[in-house]
Order: structure tokens, then sequence, then C-alpha cells
């Protein structure tokens, strides 16, 4: 009995001051996508701080955190969903949920964890301590864009029926609200950070569509219609991705399909106002956090390659190129510093948004999308 | 010395990304960038699984039609202004036989 007592203080002693002399605030995960792994980042030290490794095939993944920030959730592309402990670097739950996957969501009072599947199409959700399924939403179709908004609901769309749903988990059985008619291939979609305004980017059609989630049943309405008519359409070697940032100050500013240009939009009646001319095919579109800036970066072949627009003038105003492969870019929470990862490079570069001067350049493993913890407290993310 | 073995380098990395089929790059393309779509293993996303079993109702000739003009109505662009022809021919080969 002493002994056992001994060997359970030893261990408290032992992982007890590293649980906790750690705060996660500034922290983030990187993914490493062909490794299946994922690097602890600190965002403060410009540092990598740790690396966790077994997490399947990441190509296309991404994650979303506990309201605490202490863990992650990974949505892996071969349908893997794997629960992280930031703090002790760790793996702490992992399930096989489907065959294809492609992003996941946390629900408001953080209680669920929702993935979006190719394979078989649907949304499965999942208790966020234990991982064991609370509810399996087949779609027969595709699933894309799904975001969380209050009331413990989820919204994602079909690409293969241009529907959207909405689930309502707040009672034990989900009720589920399905919109039609939002337009031919739906490939992802945002939710604004208040949760009111759900925007669909389509493949299919020469607009985007929107809804108002405030209306009792929410009514398509198509934005930016013929925004590329009378023009030939360029080859997408990627598509566009469609996050909650693309708010800056009053308007939303959104990637082209198949044209070399963001397209500008009014928060609030959603008329268009502007368009910039991009480098190439945008992919992602993110406003620095005040709003001032928005950053680009492109699709394949020129995606060595970002761009800075001033949101006051809408014109660029800074240009380079980290290095060929720029996935993905993350702010730090207010906004003075930015990560870029840069996958052929196999670096992962941090700039001061003031100045552009890069500070830091960090090595990783073909990274792909990077995920700071303060995203834990925002809708949509 | 080493400023022989590194103009050696340069000039080894020069020639290479010039020619006409630089395997390793194209194998890196097609896991990388048309992984985009069909996945990092080649077994689907929002495109189809294209993976040596999935691909053998296709001939080398079909195949390398759409990988040059794309399909129309769907997401598959047109790899024509991106790729010659024997790097298409290349990744024909690679796609059906799996690198074997």
């Amino acid at each position: 009995m002493q002994n056992q007592l001994r060997v359970f203080f030893l261990l408290f002693a032992l992982s007890a001051p590293a649980a906790f002399a750690q705060a996660t605030g500034d922290l983030g995960l990187v993914v490493e996508r062909t490794e299946g792994s994922l690097l602890v980042v600190d965002q403060s030290d410009r540092a990598r701080i740790g690396r966790i490794t077994g997490l399947g095939d990441l190509s296309h993944a991404s994650l979303v955190y506990s309201p605490d920030a202490r863990f992650g959730y990974v949505f892996g592309r071969d349908g893997g969903l794997t629960k992280v402990d930031i703090l002790t670097q760790s793996i702490v739950g992992r399930v096989m949920q489907a065959g294809n996957s492609i992003g996941g969501a946390i629900s408001d009072n953080g209680r669920y964890v929702a993935v979006s599947n190719y394979e078989p199409g649907g949304v499965r959700v999942f208790d966020a301590d234990t991982l064991e399924l609370v509810a399996d939403i087949p779609t027969g179709s595709k699933t894309i864009g799904l975001v969380d908004i209050p009331g413990t609901r989820f919204v994602f769309s079909l690409w293969d029926d241009g529907e959207t749903w909405i689930v309502d988990l707040s009672d034990a059985e989900p009720e589920i609200t399905k919109i039609t008619g939002m337009g031919a291939n739906p490939y992802d979609a945002l939710v604004t950070a208040d949760g009111r305004t759900y925007i669909a980017g389509l493949f299919g059609d020469d607009h985007l569509t929107a809804l108002d989630l405030w209306q009792h049943k929410p009514t398509p309405t198509p934005i930016l219609e013929g925004y590329a008519a009378g023009r030939e359409g360029l080859p997408v070697y990627k598509m566009p991705h469609l996050e909650g940032w693309a708010l800056a100050g009053t308007e939303f500013v959104l990637p082209a399909v198949g044209q070399h240009e963001v397209l500008w939009v009014d928060a609030r009646d959603l008329i268009q106002t502007g368009r910039t001319k991009t480098h190439g095919q945008p992919v992602f579109a993110i406003a620095r956090p005040d709003g001032r800036h928005v950053w680009v970066n492109f699709a394949h072949p020129l995606n060595d390659t970002i761009q800075v627009i001033d949101t006051v003038s809408k014109e660029v105003i800074h240009q380079f190129t980290p290095g060929p492969g720029v996935l993905h870019m993350e702010f730090t929470p207010r906004g003075h510093e930015v990560w870029v990862s840069v996958r052929d490079a196999g670096k992962i570069m941090i700039y001061d948004t003031q100045n552009f001067e890069k500070l830091r350049e960090i090595e990783a493993l073909n990274p792909s999308g990077i995920f700071f913890t303060n995203r834990a407290h925002k809708m949509g993310l | 010395m080493n400023k022989v073995v590194a103009f050696l380098c340069c000039a080894s990395t020069a020639w290479a990304s010039e020619a006409p089929t630089d395997g390793s790059a194209l194998k890196r393309l097609v896991h990388q960038d048309c992984g985009s779509c069909h996945g990092l293993t080649l077994k689907g996303g929002l495109g189809p699984d294209i993976r040596p079993e999935a691909l053998q109702h296709y001939d080398a000739q079909t195949l390398s039609l759409v990988i040059m003009d794309g399909v129309e109505g769907t997401a598959m662009p047109a790899w024509r202004p991106l790729l010659t022809t024997s790097e298409i021919d290349w990744m024909v080969d690679y796609l059906l036989t799996g690198g074997e």
C-alpha cells in the first residue's frame, strides 16, 4: 500500500507540474499533412515545442478546440477523429468514424464534436469527452461547410444535392431542418462570428448563396449573381476555402471561383461593393483580426505568393513569395503577426503584419493548416 | 571544392526541373496537388478514387485526355496549360500502374 502511494505521489510529482505550469492561450497546432503528425507551437516564443504523432492521413486535416483550449479534435482525411492533449502532447482518444472526411466543428457548449464526411456521405456527432457516437445523420451526399451556431446547432451543406441542413442537438433527439435550392455543388461555406449569416460558395453556379439563420425558416438568397458572366472560367486547380474571418470591417471579402479576383460584399445588404484583381485563383482570403488588411494565397501553380489587400482602397499594397506551396495563414489573436505554412519549403514562416518583415522560420514536415487556440472561443472556426 | 559541389548541385537541380519527365516532381504533384481533390493517398475526396484498381476501366489514351482536357460539368480542370504531353504520359502510367 505504502509503495503504491509512493508511486502515486511520484507520478503526481512528475506529471502535475508539466500539466499545470503551462497555459494554453498562446499555443497552437500545425498539421504535418504527409506525416500524420501535429507540431505543438508557441506563438509568443515563435517556436515549436513538441510533436504529436500517429494521427493517420492528415491531408486536408483541420481541427477544433475544447472550450478550455486544452484538447484539440483533429479531423483526418481517412475518417479518423483524434483527440489530442496539448499539454501532455499526446493522443488521448481516437476513433475511425468514416472512410473519408473533410472537416468538423464543436458545439457552443463544448459537448459535441461533429464530423463532415464524404464517404459515407453525412455528418456524425460524437461526445467530446468520450468520442462515443451521439448522432448519425446520413445525407446520401458528400457534406461540406460544417459550422457550429448558437443553440447547440450545426449547419452543413450537401455537395451533390445543393441543400443546407441545420441540426439542433439541444434536445434528446436531433431535430433537422432542410433547406433546398442553395445552388449547384456548394464546395465550402462560412458562418459569421455572430452565427447569423451562412454563406455557401458554389462550384456549379455563378453566384454564392446566403442564409439569414435568424429567420425561422431561412430562405436562400443568391449573392454576387453572375460575377463571372461573359468571362471565360479559368481552370480551378484547388477549391477555395471559406471561413468566418471573411468579414473585413463592414464587408465580406470572398474568393471568386474560376476568376483571379476577390469579391467584396456589403455585410448588411449583401450587395457587391467591389472586386480586386489578384495574382491567381484565391484559396484563402483572410482578414487580419482588425479588418484593415486581407491576406490572400493562391491555387497551384501560383501557390508561392501572398498578396495583401488594403480594405479601404481595395488595392493590393504588398506582394511577396514566401516559397513554394503556401497552403495556409493564421494570424495571432490580435493580428500583430501571421504564421504561414510553406509546404514545399518544409517551413512555417512568421511575419510582422505591419512592416511585412520576416521574423522567424520554423522547420516543419509538409506543413498545412495552422490552428491557434484562440479558435476555441470563436464560432464557426 | 565546396563551391564546385554547390555549383554542380544547382546545375543538376536546374536540369531536373527542365527535363521533360522528372518522375519525383511529378509524383509529388500527383499526391500533393491532384491530392487537393483526390486525397494525398489518391483514395478520393471531393474528386473520385484514382488509385490503380479504381482506374482499370480507362485505357491510357482516354485517361490522358481526361487529364489534358478535364471533365466538363465536374470540378476536374484541364491540366493542358500546365503539363507537357510527356509529363501527362508519365502521370498516366504512374496512375494506372501505381508506379510499379
